[in-house]
């Protein structure tokens, strides 16, 4: 690896000397890729701060500078203090279930038994298809009337009797939102316990041996070792948790599209709502959103290897 | 492994009495393997709820049980009657663009950084990780007024340009990696041999790195296919808009169409679980190469 490094510089030191207009080169390889970054992640970006800052009507002609004006309506909407508190437990708490399960389930599905392929095979379903469906099922199943998971409660005797208000899971907010929570956690477990897996594959598997010979117990070789060389894959599938779930419209919008009223909503539905009824104060939203965004990947480069580079 | 209960032993040396002498699964093992199977199990429930109430009758729909009296496939072929092809169709658009696209953008950019330090390379790589992260929810407002004033909601390049943007990343992520993973010296052979960078590139590293290739390819191509917010934001109409947002407007506000629901759910979902499972152990490599540089 070494000795590669070093030939390829010594050839484009060569090639830079001999050919000066080679130092555009770079351009024409990464080009595209930046080109295509600056269309359709970086230009949007900056319209969507100028329309916070612009009045427009509602059939889209820009109407002049709205100043300030989009966010003092957003901060005057009598609902936002209930949305704000509510996308703080969405994250912490789906983020949180979703890695203690993941940590579970990765040390299981890293056993050694028969059959282990196909059954992490079958994690991988909700991962790989759309939230969007996922989160139709669950509301079908969720249904007051003849849900499957209604059925299988009052065959277990939790639930008595179907359309009454206990088994109308989706129109009472408590009940809603919880539900909501535990699809979204259902969902992230799949790519949160394969991020794991591959942190613990990543751990020598002398290190265990030693513990062993050490006459270590398996509680005190997993606080030990496991956990701290498992760190690194955690705080990043983590991280990844936290973006995902942050801006995770589908489950909310499929299940109840953020009512009764906007009481299960979070500030990326709501968001979507004000787009339909008022894009400036929606776009004001998007900024207050997309300032969390910059904020969870600032953490993130700080936490990965590219904040220590920048350290040093 | 550790310990072999002698119960155990007993128990499951039938199964072995025609082949050669085997140890017998230790129980701690078999535990294990039981839960994981309860787990799996578990994670394919809503799909195979899914697919039973895709093929329940419909005089069966809104049964209080858990599988209907018998199958029926009235659904899958009723459903071709409402326009869903059409929709089917521009989702495969969408998808095969995006995936064309990315591999058009992400080979050469993955390659070069891969095989070149030059200035700006560390900005490059910095820029992608964090297109990575970004996600078009959060900025959804500013892609909606920046097609619309390009004139282009309802155009399937649209929705190609934006899934290929938030998808590219991966590819870079996946292909950097096996490229970096190829002796350089083989191109150089290459190059003796008269070939230019871009005839090395194709004759050599491309068929060697084609494992990365394919999981960028599918990966790309199963994103794009189950996006739905940006989707629903960049079309207006029944004949522009892709499957997902076709399915979502079954749900009306007052009643649900559940029978086609759940049977282009099938249609869509299915296959992309199989063609995933292709790929399923190279994904987390993509998805966290970024923070390993």
């Amino acid at each position: 690896m070494g000795v590669l490094t070093a030939e390829q510089s010594v050839t484009t030191r060569v090639r830079r000397k001999a050919w000066s207009p080679a130092k555009l080169a770079p351009l024409l390889w990464v080009g595209p890729a930046m080109l295509l970054i600056a269309v359709v992640v970086l230009w949007p970006v900056v319209i969507m701060i100028r329309t916070a800052f612009q009045h427009i009507s509602p059939d889209g002609f820009i109407l002049g500078s709205a100043g300030w004006k989009n966010f003092v309506y957003l901060w005057q909407e009598p609902d936002l203090p209930g949305i704000l508190i509510r996308t703080v437990i969405w994250v912490v708490s789906i983020v949180a279930c979703t890695m203690l399960i993941s940590l579970v389930l990765s040390q299981l599905f890293n056993q050694k038994f028969p059959g282990r392929r196909a059954a992490r095979w079958a994690l991988i379903a909700p991962w790989a298809a759309s939230v969007m469906m996922t989160s139709i099922v669950f509301r079908w199943a969720l249904d007051a009337n003849n849900g499957v998971i209604n059925v299988f409660l009052n065959d277990i005797g939790v639930l008595y009797g179907y359309n009454n208000n206990a088994s109308d899971w989706l129109g009472r907010p408590g009940s809603a939102f919880t539900w909501m929570i535990i699809v979204a956690i259902f969902v992230s477990i799949p790519f949160s316990t394969y991020a794991l897996l591959a942190g613990l594959q990543g751990i020598p598997s002398d290190i265990y041996e030693a513990a062993k010979v050490d006459g270590a117990s398996p509680w005190r070789t997993y606080r030990s070792i496991t956990l701290p060389l498992l760190r690194p894959a955690f705080i990043v599938a983590l991280l990844i948790n936290v973006m995902n779930v942050f801006n995770s419209f589908p489950i909310i919008w499929e299940m109840t599209r953020g009512g009764p009223g906007h009481r299960t909503s979070t500030t990326t539905t709501f968001m979507y709502q004000l787009k339909q009824s008022y894009i400036g104060e929606s776009a004001a939203m998007s900024v207050v959103n997309f300032g969390m965004v910059v904020i969870i990947v600032l953490i993130y480069l700080r936490v990965t290897v590219w904040g220590k580079d920048e350290a040093s | 492994m550790s310990t072999v209960l002698p119960a155990a032993q007993a128990g499951f040396a039938h199964l072995h009495e025609h082949k050669k002498p085997r140890r017998a699964l230790p129980t701690r093992t078999l535990i294990f393997a039981g839960l994981a199977y309860l787990v799996a199990a578990f994670f394919l429930l809503p799909y195979i709820e899914m697919v039973i109430s895709a093929l329940r009758p419909q005089n069966q729909l809104l049964d209080r049980n858990y599988l209907p009296s018998h199958f029926d496939w009235y659904n899958f072929i009723d459903i071709w009657s409402t326009g869903f092809g059409n929709n089917l169709r521009i989702s495969l658009e969408v998808a095969g663009g995006a995936t064309v696209l990315v591999l058009l953008v992400a080979v050469p950019a993955a390659y070069y950084t891969a095989r070149q330090r030059f200035r700006g390379r560390n900005a490059f790589l910095l820029l992608v990780l964090v297109t990575q992260m970004f996600q078009p929810t959060a900025m959804l407002v500013g892609l909606y007024r920046e097609f619309l004033s390009f004139n282009m909601l309802d155009s399937v390049m649209a929705l190609i340009l934006v899934n290929a943007g938030f998808n590219m990343a991966f590819a870079v992520w996946i292909l950097n990696a096996y490229v970096s993973a190829i002796p350089a010296e083989l191109e150089e052979a290459a190059f003796i041999d008269g070939s230019s960078r871009i005839g090395a590139l194709f004759r050599i590293t491309l068929p060697l790195a084609l494992p990365g290739v394919v999981t960028a390819l599918i990966f790309t191509f199963i994103s794009a296919w189950n996006e739905f917010i940006v989707a629903l934001t960049l079309t207006t109409s029944p004949q522009t808009e892709p499957l997902t947002v076709t399915l979502n407007s079954y749900i009306g506000q007052y009643q649900v169409d559940w029978s086609h629901l759940f049977a282009g759910s099938v249609i869509a979902t299915i296959p992309v679980i199989i063609l995933f499972s292709l790929i399923e152990g190279k994904v987390v490599g993509g998805l966290t190469a970024g923070s390993i540089k």
